[in-house]
């Protein structure tokens, strides 16, 4: 993994992570700023190169599409909640445009 | 199958640690029992809010919670502490560590006349017991004999990703030689209960599982519903929203994979003994002090506990292994960590061979070496859950 920077500085696009083939997102594995290209590994090896727009922090989800209010967020190939509102490409997913109903409400 | 260096206890079970605990059957002989256990070195004193006032399932839990304890194979024997009038008798607690057959006395501060001498007798009673098992030597027994229990605390995305799969590789290896594994932080686990189903040695530990994780829903939207205040309806912390962990589910698929890919053998109430050997699952909520003294409670003699952004604790005789799934917390946090799992995110190692280091730091941990939460004195973990 391209990663070798990741304990001295976190600040900069390295790479991320998409757990299993179903998922529309990706895991920040360092912190990303907007317009940092970043290789993105998928669980089976595969890589790419992926644009990311908006800051994502380490540990952080980004869009691997557009993604329309109410469609599903799939993280470990699993639902984990649905948008609340649109995001783009490449933007950040986290609680101010996900919900989810389970032990959320 | 693999072995470590334990100690042998009267009823069969191997203690990994070889101390004495002081159990106040109620908060009233707290002070009592810490007297007892500052004056002779290795005896731990297990301090708590409970034991009166409280009735029902509540008590109970309290009951079998500090009965547990006592039963703990770490522990080589026991000091009972009771006032007098508490709801949980002294003579209760003693009876319930006795079938151990382990070295147990009880003090009882209203018989002995004041807490001083309530404090006297047990120093008396600790001191000879400290020397009696202080001559108890290791020895080899089959890895069958270790149950491990399981929970995660201060998570961050690096847990689910790294530490936790880890961790369900070494649990996995344990439990395929006939140890014990115990899952628990049911409210961790909101959102898997249909996977973990699928998970079952059979349709009725399949309807357990179903129905604990159901249950715990319940309860909590209960309490949500209660609260007026909207900072106190999340169930996932601000640590964990800082982390980048969005929903419960998306936690609860990151918390279930610490316990790997075997078949689940039973579910069992908190801090009960379970009957069977195997992967376990605990019916608890995910406060880590509550899970850890409920596995402990159960039996485990040692805890493993991922921690993404890291955490200090551990528990009274019982050694927890921190492990961490971040670099730069293993990096910050080095004197609290046992095991780097951030290695795999930095490319140095894979899940298999970190979950091989754990299982071995599993063994070497049971043969004596000290954790690190053990070296500094942590011992926050130990506490006592309750029902509303």
């Amino acid at each position: 993994m391209e990663t070798e920077n990741y304990f001295s500085d976190m600040t900069r696009g390295s790479s991320a992570l998409v757990l299993h083939e179903r998922d529309n997102v990706g895991v920040a594995l360092s912190d990303l700023k907007a317009g940092d290209s970043v290789t993105v590994i998928e669980g089976g090896g595969a890589k790419y190169d992926f644009t990311v727009s908006e800051d994502i922090a380490f540990g952080h989800k980004f869009a691997l599409r557009a993604l329309p209010p109410e469609s599903r967020v799939y993280k470990y190939g699993e639902e984990i909640g649905r948008m609340s509102s649109g995001v783009d490409a490449g933007g950040w997913i986290h609680v101010h445009n996900m919900y989810c109903d389970r032990g959320m409400k | 199958m693999d072995s470590f260096l334990g100690y042998r206890r009267e009823n069969g079970s191997v203690g990994v640690r070889n101390h004495i605990a002081i159990i106040p059957s109620v908060f009233c002989a707290a002070k009592v029992a810490q007297r007892i256990a500052a004056s002779v070195p290795g005896a731990i004193a297990f301090s708590h809010p409970v034991g009166c006032s409280q009735v029902g399932e509540d008590l109970e839990i309290t009951a079998r919670t500090l009965t547990g304890i006592g039963k703990n194979p770490n522990f080589a024997a026991v000091v009972v502490v009771g006032l007098g009038c508490e709801r949980f008798s002294p003579g209760e607690l003693a009876e319930g560590i006795s079938c151990t057959n382990k070295r147990l006395e009880t003090v009882v501060i209203q018989d002995a006349g004041d807490s001083i001498k309530a404090a006297d007798a047990g120093i008396h009673y600790a001191m000879g017991m400290m020397q009696a098992v202080s001559a108890e030597k290791r020895e080899e027994f089959p890895v069958s004999e270790l149950m491990i229990g399981l929970n995660c605390g201060g998570s961050d995305m690096t847990s689910g990703l790294v530490a936790n799969p880890s961790l369900g590789v070494a649990s996995d290896k344990l439990v395929s030689q006939g140890g014990s594994s115990i899952l628990s932080e049911l409210t961790e686990l909101l959102g898997t209960e249909e996977i973990l189903a699928r998970r079952a040695c059979s349709e009725e530990v399949a309807s357990d599982i179903l129905s604990a994780i159901r249950s715990m829903e319940e309860r909590l939207a209960g309490q949500i519903q209660k609260s007026s205040n909207d900072k106190r309806k999340n169930l996932i912390s601000t640590g964990n929203f800082d982390g980048g962990l969005s929903s419960v589910v998306e936690k609860s698929l990151g918390s279930m994979k610490k316990s790997g890919e075997e078949k689940f053998v039973q579910v069992f109430k908190y801090a009960d003994a379970p009957t069977k050997r195997g992967l376990l699952l605990m019916d608890s909520p995910g406060h880590d002090g509550e899970v850890t003294t409920g596995e402990v409670a159960a039996g485990a003699q040692i805890i493993c506990f991922p921690t993404g952004r890291g955490t200090p604790t551990g528990f009274p005789g019982v050694p927890v292994v921190k492990i961490t799934g971040n670099p730069r917390t293993y990096e910050r946090m080095k004197e609290n960590m046992d095991i780097n799992a951030g290695k795999v995110i930095l490319g140095a190692s894979s899940i298999i061979e970190m979950g091989e280091e754990i299982y071995a730091e599993i063994i070497e941990v049971a043969s004596g070496k000290l954790t690190k939460a053990e070296i500094l004195g942590h011992d926050e973990q130990f506490c006592v859950t309750r029902m509303p």
